[in-house]
C-alpha cells in the first residue's frame, strides 16, 4: 500500500522534472543540482541513524556527532592545511563521538534519548568554546566530473559533476543496502535490533554487535559533518548543523529503515527546498525568506505524521538489552 | 526484560520513561549532584588554564560579579527565572515519559505573544498583566501541543517534532518581529515597548517574576504529588500499559502534560518579555529551553529542586559576560561547564565510580516493578 503510495510519487516528480527540463533546461539543472546538495549531507545523516536504529539503539545524538566532526573536519584542515587531513579528524571524531555516545546508551543502558541529548549539549558546548575566528580552508574541494557520464543530458551535470563526498554519500547507501540485507553482519545487525533475546540466544553477542554498530555510524557521521564544513560550507560556525540530525532521523522513518528508500526521501526534501528556494528567487511567489527557511521543519512534522503507523521501526529499538 | 519495559510505538521511539538511573536515598540524591557540578567545574577549570588563565581568579570573577553586589544578585534572579520555568516544562514532560526538547520554541513564541499582548492593549493594570501573561501561556501551551497531539494521536515522536518546532518558531518570530508586529520606523526588527500596565514590576533587588516561577515551583511540588491529576502523570510516565489498564486515559494525559508543559516555558518566555525586556526582540533568550534540559535532569525531575539548579544555572550565565571582560575567557566556557555537569549527573559516572551504587542490580530490579 505504502510502496504504492510512494512509487506513484517518485513517478509523478520524474515526469514533472522531464516536463521542467524540456522547458527550461538551465533552471531544472540548477534546481536539481541544488536539491542534491541540500541532500547529500541528510542521507549520510540518516544512514546513521539507520544503521544505529536496525541494531536496536536509538541515535538522537546525531546533530551533535555532526557538528562535533563538522568542527573538527574544518580547523583540522585549516591547521594543516590539508583537506584530506580535515576529513580524517572529521571521521575521527566522529567515530570518538560514536564510541561515547555507544559507551552511554550500549554499555551503561543509560536512556538512550537522554544518552543522545548528552550528546548534543555536550557538541554544542565544546565547538562553541574552542571556536575562533578568521580561520579559512586551504582550497576548496575539488570537482571531480565523470568522463562520459558527465556528457549525459540534465543527469550528466547534475550527478556526475560534484565532489568526492557526493559520490562517497551513493556509494554508501547502495554499499549499506547490500550490507544490510545480504551479508551475515546484517543479519546479525537486524537479529539484534528486531529481537535482542533470540540473537543471544544464536550466540550474537548483543552488547558487542550494538557497540561496534554505533561506533561505526558514528564515523558515518563524521563523513556528513566534514561534508558539511569542507565541501557544503567551506566554512564553520556555532551551531551550524541547524538541525539536521534531527531531520535525519525523520528521514530514516519516511525512507522505512532501508537506505534506498531513505535516499529517495532525503532527495525529496532537498527538491522541494530546491523548488521553493528557486521560486523565491524567481520572484514567481512573494514568500519571505523566514518560510523557506522554515520549509524543511514543516515538512518533517507533516510527513511524520503521515507516515505515522504505516511503517514499522526495529522492534527491539530503544531498550537497553538486559539479559534474562 | 521485555513485556514491563517501556511500550513500543509505530516510530521507533520507546515511550520515553526517561531512567534517571538507579533510585537513590536523600542524601545520595543530594550529594550525586553537588559532586557533579564540582567535578564539571574542576574539569572547566584545566580548560581555563590552558587559556592562560589561572582557574581560580577565574571563578572568583564569575561568582564575584554574579553574587557580590546588589546588581549582580538582581541578573542572577532575572536570569533564573525563565530557567526555573523551562526547567519545570521539561520535568513535567519527564514526569509522564515525554521528552520535551521543544521549550526553547514555546518560550519564545510566548515571549512575542506576550509582548504583543502588552503593547497592543490599553487595560487597567492587573487585568493587563493577567492577561499578557495568560496570553504567552497560551501561545506556548498551543505551540506544544502541536507536538503532544501529534504524539498521542498520530504517534509521532514528541523528540523530532519539537526539535522541529523550534525551528519553525525562530523563523516565525523573525518574521513577526520584523513585519507584523515590527516596531515602526526602526531599522531594528522588534516589537514596540509594552505599556507600563502590563510591566511585572521590581521590588528592591526582587524581580516579581522570580518570585512567580518560585511559586509556581511549589505548585507543582504540590501538583505532581498530591493531587489526582498528578498520580496520573506519575502513572503514564512509569508504565503507560499499566495507566490504561487502570482507566487512564493515557493519550488525554499526554495531550494535558504537553499543554502544561508548554504553558509553563510559555510562562518563562511571559514574564522575561514582561519584567526583563519589555518588548520582543529575536535571539534575546537563545538557549534558555535547552538549559531547561540540564536543569531537569540536573534536578532529577523533582519540581522543588529545579530552584536551586536553575539559580546555579542562572549564576553561571549571570557571570560568563564578566569573565570575558576581566579575563578574555570566552563566555561558552559556560557552556561546557554545564554540558559536563550533565554529563556527570546523568550518566552512571559520579554514581558508580564514586559512590560505588551498583547500577546493574538497581536497573534489574526496576525492569520487574
Amino acid at each position: 500500500m505504502r510502496a504504492r503510495w510512494a512509487w506513484t510519487l517518485t513517478v509523478i516528480i520524474l515526469v514533472g522534472i522531464m516536463f521542467s527540463y524540456t522547458q527550461d533546461e538551465l533552471r531544472t539543472t540548477s534546481v536539481l543540482s541544488f536539491s542534491l546538495r541540500y541532500a547529500i549531507p541528510l542521507i549520510i545523516a540518516a544512514m546513521v541513524g539507520l544503521v544505529c536504529e536496525r541494531s536496536g539503539v536509538i541515535n538522537i545524538g546525531i546533530e551533535g556527532q555532526l557538528l562535533m566532526s563538522a568542527f573538527a573536519g574544518f580547523f583540522g584542515a585549516a591547521a594543516t592545511g590539508s583537506l584530506i587531513i580535515g576529513t580524517l579528524f572529521g571521521i575521527g571524531t566522529g567515530l570518538i563521538m560514536g564510541a561515547v555516545f555507544a559507551t552511554g546508551a550500549v554499555a551503561w543502558k543509560m536512556d538512550q534519548i537522554i544518552s543522545g541529548t548528552i550528546i548534543n549539549i555536550i557538541a554544542t558546548g565544546l565547538t562553541s568554546f574552542f571556536y575562533a575566528q578568521g580561520q579559512v580552508l586551504p582550497a576548496s574541494t575539488p570537482v571531480v566530473a565523470i568522463p562520459y557520464l558527465k556528457d549525459l543530458p540534465l543527469v550528466g551535470p547534475v550527478l556526475f559533476n560534484n565532489g568526492l563526498f557526493t559520490y562517497a554519500a551513493i556509494i554508501i547507501v547502495i554499499f549499506l543496502q547490500i550490507m544490510l540485507f545480504l551479508t551475515i553482519w546484517g543479519l546479525r545487525t537486524r537479529a539484534v535490533g528486531e529481537n535482542p533475546s533470540a540473537a543471544d540466544t544464536s550466540g550474537i553477542n548483543v552488547q558487542r554487535t550494538r557497540f561496534i554498530n554505533v561506533t561505526l555510524a558514528g564515523g558515518l557521521a563524521g563523513v556528513a559533518g566534514a561534508y558539511l564544513s569542507l565541501e557544503a560550507a567551506g566554512t564553520f560556525e556555532r551551531g551550524f548543523t541547524a538541525g539536521r540530525g534531527f531531520t535525519a532521523l525523520a528521514i530514516m522513518i519516511f525512507g522505512a529503515w532501508n537506505p534506498v528508500g531513505a535516499f529517495a526521501a532525503a532527495l525529496f526534501f532537498g527538491l522541494t527546498q530546491g523548488v521553493a528556494s528557486q521560486l523565491q528567487a524567481d520572484e514567481v511567489v512573494d514568500i519571505p525568506p523566514q518560510f523557506i527557511n522554515m520549509l524543511p521543519y514543516v515538512l518533517t512534522i507533516v510527513l511524520l505524521a503521515v507516515v505515522a503507523g504505516r511503517v514499522r521501526p526495529p522492534a527491539a529499538v530503544g531498550k537497553p538489552y538486559e539479559k534474562d | 526484560m521485555s513485556s514491563d519495559g517501556p511500550a513500543q510505538t509505530d516510530l521507533g521511539f520507546t515511550d520515553p520513561n526517561p531512567t534517571l538511573g538507579p533510585k537513590y536515598g536523600p542524601v545520595k540524591a543530594i550529594a550525586i549532584p553537588i559532586v557533579s557540578v564540582l567535578l564539571a567545574f574542576a574539569v572547566g577549570g584545566i580548560l581555563i588554564y590552558f587559556q592562560g588563565v589561572n582557574p581560580f581568579t577565574a571563578y572568583r570573577v564569575l561568582f564575584e560579579s554574579a553574587l557580590g553586589d546588589s546588581d549582580g544578585l538582581l541578573r542572577v534572579m532575572q536570569k533564573s527565572t525563565p530557567l526555573i520555568f523551562t526547567g519545570l516544562a521539561v520535568v513535567v514532560g519527564l514526569r509522564v515519559g515525554l521528552f520535551n526538547i521543544g521549550a526553547q520554541g514555546q518560550l519564545t513564541v510566548a515571549a512575542i505573544g506576550a509582548a504583543w499582548a502588552g503593547y497592543h492593549f490599553d487595560l487597567p493594570t492587573v487585568v493587563h498583566l493577567t492577561f499578557a501573561l495568560g496570553f504567552g501561556m497560551l501561545c506556548g501551551a498551543a505551540w506544544a501541543s502541536i507536538a503532544g497531539v501529534l504524539r498521542a494521536y498520530r504517534n509521532v515522536s514528541e523528540v523530532i517534532t519539537t526539535i522541529m518546532l523550534n525551528s519553525i518558531a525562530i523563523a516565525l518570530v523573525d518574521y513577526l518581529a520584523s513585519r507584523t508586529f515590527k516596531e515602526p520606523d526602526q531599522p531594528i526588527s522588534r516589537t514596540p515597548l509594552i505599556s507600563d500596565s502590563a510591566a511585572l514590576a521590581t521590588f528592591g533587588v526582587i524581580p516579581s517574576g522570580f518570585v512567580i516561577a518560585l511559586i509556581v515551583s511549589l505548585f507543582f511540588g504540590w501538583f505532581l504529588i498530591r493531587t489526582t491529576e498528578g498520580f496520573r502523570f506519575n502513572t503514564v510516565g512509569l508504565n503507560p500499559n499499566a495507566a490504561r489498564y487502570a482507566g487512564i486515559s493515557v493519550k488525554r494525559t499526554i495531550v494535558l502534560a504537553m499543554a502544561v508543559s508548554g504553558a509553563l516555558a510559555g510562562m518563562g518566555g511571559a514574564v522575561e518579555t514582561m519584567g526583563v525586556v519589555g518588548r520582543f526582540e529575536p535571539a534575546f533568550n537563545a538557549g534558555l529551553g535547552f538549559d531547561g534540559i540540564t536543569i531537569a535532569l540536573l534536578a532529577r525531575a523533582n519540581p522543588i529542586a529545579t530552584i536551586p539548579a536553575a539559580i546555579l544555572v542562572g549564576i553561571l550565565r549571570t557571570g560568563a559576560n564578566s569573565l570575558q571582560f576581566e579575563t578574555g575567557i570566552e563566555p561558552e566556557v559556560v557552556d561546557v561547564i554545564l554540558a559536563l555537569t550533565l554529563l556527570f549527573v546523568a550518566a552512571p559516572i559520579v554514581s558508580r565510580y564514586i559512590f560505588r551504587i551498583n547500577a546493574k542490580r538497581k536497573s534489574k530490579s526496576k525492569g520487574r516493578s
